[in-house]
């Protein structure tokens, strides 16, 4: 029998899978920006849970919204990299330096 | 055991294994194709909570845009991979150590709270079409917030393109403006000759 608890628990491992993600990975800014792509479903999935086991529209409204602007974020971020990669021929985090703080 | 628990388990370990592999697979590429299968399973299940809308949105506009946009970018950039990878099994025993930990948090959060007396009932799902609700409420009561959804990506766009452009110096460029201002003089060259004879 499928309860709200179910759908709770995959959102929290898909998103502690993106921490590790974070963690594990910390040197690939395009692995970063997946991490972070999979902790916003783990959230947009507990969103849905919550919308359809309380049968409030909210929810899915606001997974829409979140939708949106990640592809926001995702685009941006993407063009950052390229632009990083243009100047410095490596997307590594170690090489962006030029900030010392 | 019922065909919404098969559906629901499957594509959960679909989801889990995919998401386990995008975060340790070597090659960025192979990274983002394991992204694709896990949105594909996410998609399958928020199918299963009756979101269909936004089952399918995920679809056309994660797996159909955003997806490729990131397989562009790892496969035009040329990395190299072991400098990248060079950490890895340094921060393998923190990584998963605050995972776990999280994790644990969350379960324990999650089970003692009740939650778990709230069970998936069909007779629950409410009137009329998924689809039909959602544009209720977008272009009702969250209409405003909308507008600026949609701001949003015209900024975000703007964004990218500025970003991204540049002007090469050895690329000949069309100046409209130039072309427009152009007078008579600048381009006709009057010769008078004399006539010659055969």
């Amino acid at each position: 029998m499928l309860t709200l608890a179910h759908f709770l628990t995959l959102g929290a491992i898909l998103f502690s899978i993106g921490v590790a993600g974070i963690f594990l990975n910390r040197k690939n800014i395009i692995i970063l920006l997946m991490s972070i792509e999979l902790m916003l479903l783990a959230v947009n999935m507990n969103f849905i849970a919550f919308s359809r086991f309380l049968q409030d529209m909210d929810g899915q409204v606001f997974v829409f919204f979140i939708l949106t602007v990640a592809a926001a974020e995702a685009a941006i971020g993407l063009a950052i990299l390229v632009v990083l990669f243009r100047n410095r021929q490596s997307i590594n985090v170690e090489d962006i330096e030029a900030l010392k703080g | 055991m019922p065909i919404i628990e098969i559906v629901f388990y499957l594509f959960g370990t679909v989801l889990t294994l995919a998401a386990l592999s995008v975060i340790t697979s070597r090659n960025p590429v192979y990274s983002v194709l394991f992204l694709v299968l896990s949105f594909f399973s996410a998609a399958c299940i928020w199918l299963l909570l009756e979101a269909e809308f936004l089952a399918i949105t995920l679809v056309l506009v994660y797996v159909g845009a955003v997806m490729v946009l990131f397989l562009f970018v790892v496969m035009m950039l040329d990395i190299n991979l072991a400098r990248l990878k060079a950490g890895f099994a340094r921060y393998l025993p923190v990584g998963i150590l605050v995972a776990v930990a999280m994790a644990a948090q969350l379960f324990i959060l999650i089970w003692t709270r009740g939650l778990e007396s709230q069970v998936l009932d069909r007779a629950t799902i409410p009137e009329g079409s998924n689809t039909q609700r959602l544009g209720e409420w977008l272009f009702g009561q969250y209409l405003y917030p909308f507008e600026i959804a949609g701001f949003i990506l015209l900024v975000a766009i703007v964004a990218a393109i500025s970003l991204t452009h540049r002007r090469r110096p050895e690329t000949k460029y069309q100046d409209p403006s130039r072309q427009v201002r152009v007078s008579r003089d600048e381009r006709v060259r009057l010769v008078r000759m004399e006539s010659e004879e055969d």
